[in-house]
């Protein structure tokens, strides 16, 4: 009974979300105040329609209804129910459906928030937001319905690739989906300003955070990924470039680029074309990457059941979205007037520049993963695109990006000189290049220019908080209070461009990691990365759904005991599978990181790994998305309408 | 701005437009010749596929006789012969056994295999417990005839033509569909 009114709640959502697209879309045009006034309430119908056919869902994979086909593949009894939760977005049908239920939140809180917003421009952004969502939830209903039964039902079900049964992977999906989705609406904000024929500065001031919030999970998202990738799959790397991360690295990048894009057009009414171009090809590059993935097109080693007859509607719906408003966008883009001219050398300048790197990067991404199978179409020819090719075309283009993005902020807007950037940036510079000239003595070329980048962009990224402040030139005691009155978006700023300085070191550091694979018997001792590592013994463990086979290992530097490191392999009876449960122990300056292999003649393979800096990869991350969290605080961002709503203005 | 300045700005403007109209447009043609069987990006391709299959001359397992290249092309004149590369420690091989089973049964296609870097006893104990759909079996200890097949990895599967030329090849297990859809229609246009 649950898994019907689930499947109708559903049904009703998408009823909902084409009411909410025709009515907010053609009330705003007839400038209907009746109809306009209705859209919120649809598309808060619409949140808690989902809301409940997500619960549904949940509550069927919890009492393990195995009629329901979905529960029946991917869960059984015996799975812990943390993941007989999460399992429900772990597959294709439920994924779609938390997509819907993420994208029905953003309508909800555009409604609950928007209230200062011109009715017209809400009700129109609500009614491509509902149109989007009509769309995406008839594909859920028709091709992809988690609700289906199957009779008779199944005795248990066959469970959940041991691989995703992992408390970070849990969560990975719904922070992703936050970014993926939460970009639909600055989209909706692009589409609505396009049919409207106009946008102003308030237009930016909510596209912004908007835009940030998104960013900031997706920052979370890939960086969340990427940790799985390096502590669950055992092979002691971070991030492949495989099509699956591509995929959402590709927004990432134009989502940076919109939000600095958003900053001028809220500050200088200008870049407009180039803030709606982004605000469509993010979102545009977020559909394409969850949904092409499911196709089959790209290959990859993240499965999901591929089935192509699904994929001709996934594309008749891109076409639809994409298509339609990069038509509009050709159409009325003309229309929209720029206000405030610039020099070429000026903050306005600077992410222009900005704007055209993180593009370029981002088309080069996509060249190398859209090659392989171009290829093959064209030329019948199996071509591969691996690590080589991105790393010697992405970094190029990255370093011009890390060289801007750290003075950047310095330059005044409208027209400036490059010389107060060397005035108050030289230190920075010198520290930068003495950290980079030191590591070459000991290190090769690249990591050592990517630690001098690296310093350069965490220390770099301050000069302006520094230069605000008047550190080290007034009494303390004025600086602190320059500090205060400081608005809390440079600070924001600083903390993220600092963050990605984090992660280059990190990636650099990791570059230069000790490695060795062993075949050890018990009380056999290795050096690696300067550790003494000693295999005191193996045993056999049982956990909840699969047996595991555990390997002690002692850890000492200069004769001290470290730790002791227990990898495990996990055999899933069920599934017939088996996984490595990485052993890492971290000081957060390296990681120890070892993995138990294959046994043979009692002699177990060790792959034991000393990777330096590896956690600050995810910690930039973190210190990113931190610094985007932080400037949403900014008191000037909650100032929306010049008049109106003095509080309560900020969404999610 | 003049004329031709406002008709260059629109052109740059509908740029977007048809780069996203060429992908779509490629993107389409992908899956609908996804679906005939005709694109597959997911097939890793075989640099010996239309070639004439490498000189081999194989153990069997323990005392057992193997076979060579030369008795392989003399089976494949009365019918096409699927070869099978697989090994004991291979896990998709495992699953693929029971597929290799039913094809035995359904007869039409002798399979052959050679079994890559295994132990002969272990592959032995593989046939015992999974089934052996198998006319004829050789250990490749070394891996010199799976380096000459340009294989990526075990399973892949061959099938050989009267003239001692690969027909088709798939790399992974073979499934109930691939052999429907591809490996019979090879083989019927391999007799013909």
């Amino acid at each position: 009974m649950i898994p019907e009114l689930g499947n109708f709640a559903l049904a009703l959502a998408c009823a909902l979300a084409f009411a909410q697209a025709v009515i907010g879309i053609w009330g705003a045009y007839r400038r209907d105040v009746r109809l306009m006034a209705a859209t919120p309430g649809l598309a808060i119908g619409q949140l808690i329609a989902l809301a409940a056919s997500a619960g549904a869902l949940v509550w069927a994979s919890v009492g393990n209804d195995f009629s329901v086909i979905n529960v029946a593949e991917n869960s059984a009894i015996a799975k812990p129910l943390l993941y007989k939760i999460s399992g429900t977005w772990g597959n294709h049908e439920g994924s779609i459906l938390l997509w819907g239920l993420i994208l029905a939140i953003c309508g909800g809180l555009v409604s609950l928030f928007g209230r200062n917003l011109p009715s017209g421009l809400r009700s129109r952004v609500l009614g491509v937001l509902g149109g989007t969502s009509a769309g995406f939830l008839l594909f859920c209903l028709t091709t992809s319905n988690p609700f289906f039964r199957t009779f008779p039902p199944p005795a248990d079900g066959r469970g959940m690739n041991p691989l995703l049964q992992d408390p970070g992977l849990a969560f990975h999906p719904p922070i992703l989906y936050m970014g993926y989705v939460g970009f639909a609406v600055p989209f909706a904000f692009a589409v609505a300003a396009l049919l409207e024929g106009r946008i102003d500065a308030a237009w930016g001031r909510w596209v912004r955070p908007w835009a940030l919030v998104s960013w900031c999970f997706l920052t979370c998202g890939i960086a969340l990924g990427s940790w799985w990738a390096y502590y669950e799959l055992g092979w002691g790397g971070y991030w492949f470039w495989d099509p699956v991360e591509n995929a959402s690295l590709m927004p990432w990048l134009t989502g940076t680029a919109l939000v600095h894009s958003a900053i001028v057009v809220e500050k200088r009414e200008s870049l407009k074309i180039w803030t709606v171009l982004l605000a469509i090809g993010t979102f545009s590059l977020s559909l394409s990457g969850t949904f092409l993935v499911r196709s089959g097109i790209l290959n990859s080693v993240h499965a999901f059941a591929n089935d192509p007859a699904r994929g001709i509607f996934i594309l008749a719906l891109l076409g639809l979205v994409i298509g339609g408003s990069l038509l509009l966008f050709a159409l009325r883009a003309p229309l929209l007037r720029s206000g405030g001219i610039f020099a070429p050398v000026s903050r306005e300048g600077a992410l222009v520049l900005n704007n055209i790197l993180l593009c370029s990067i981002c088309a080069v991404v996509i060249a190398g993963t859209m090659t392989p199978p171009f290829a093959e179409l064209l030329l019948g020819q199996k071509i591969s695109v691996g690590a080589p090719y991105f790393n010697l075309t992405v970094l190029p283009l990255a370093i011009p990006v890390f060289l801007a993005m750290a003075v950047g902020p310095l330059l005044p807007w409208k027209r400036g000189r490059l010389w107060p950037l060397v005035e108050h940036a030289w230190w920075a510079a010198l520290i930068a290049a003495l950290v980079g000239g030191v590591c070459a003595f000991g290190m090769k070329l690249l990591p050592a220019l990517a630690f001098g980048a690296a310093t350069w962009l965490i220390i770099g990224s301050f000069a302006e908080v520094f230069e605000r402040t008047l550190l080290f030139r007034t009494p303390v005691a004025n600086s602190v209070r320059r500090a205060r009155g400081l608005p809390v978006a440079v600070l924001g700023a600083a903390i993220a461009h600092a963050g990605m300085g984090v992660t280059v070191a990190g990636i650099a550091g990791t570059s230069l990691d000790s490695n060795k694979i062993v075949e050890a018997k018990s009380g056999d001792s290795f050096f690696v990365g300067g550790y003494k590592w000693i295999l005191l013994g193996l045993e056999d463990r049982q956990g909840p759904n699969y047996r595991a086979r555990v390997a002690f290992i002692e850890v000492l530097k200069n004769g001290e005991p470290l730790a002791i490191m227990r990898p495990e392999r996990r055999m899933f009876t069920l599934q017939n599978q088996t996984t490595s449960d990485v052993a890492i122990r971290t000081n957060l300056f390296r990681d120890l990181y070892a993995v138990l292999g294959d046994e043979r003649d009692g002699k177990a393979v060790l792959r034991l790994h000393v990777n330096p800096l590896a956690p600050w990869i995810w910690l930039g991350a973190l210190i990113m998305a931190s610094g985007g969290a932080l400037s949403l605080a900014d008191r000037r961002l909650r100032v929306g309408a010049p008049s109106r709503a003095p509080k309560g203005v900020v969404p999610a | 701005m003049n004329a031709t300045g406002i008709a260059r700005r629109r052109l740059m403007l509908l740029a977007p437009l048809g780069v996203a109209a060429v992908g779509g447009v490629a993107f389409w043609s992908m899956l609908d010749r996804m679906q005939e069987g005709k694109f597959d990006p997911h097939d890793i391709g075989n640099p010996m596929l239309g070639k004439h299959i490498p000189d081999f001359n194989l153990p069997g397992l323990g005392a057992s006789q193997g076979f060579s290249s030369r008795d392989l092309i003399a089976a494949a004149q009365t019918q096409p012969v699927l070869l099978n590369f697989f090994s004991s420690w291979c896990i998709p091989c495992a699953s693929e056994a029971a597929v290799l089973d039913e094809l035995q049964k359904m007869g039409g296609v002798p399979i052959w295999g050679i079994a890559y870097k295994d132990a002969p006893e272990k592959t032995q104990k593989f046939l015992d417990q999974y089934g052996n759909p198998y006319a004829r079996i050789a250990a490749d200890a070394s891996g010199d005839v799976f380096i000459n097949f340009g294989l990526y990895g075990v399973p892949e599967n061959f099938i050989i033509d009267r003239n001692g030329i690969i027909a088709w090849h798939i790399a992974g297990p073979l499934s109930d569909d691939a052999i429907e859809q591809q490996m019979l229609p090879a083989i019927a246009k391999a007799k013909a």
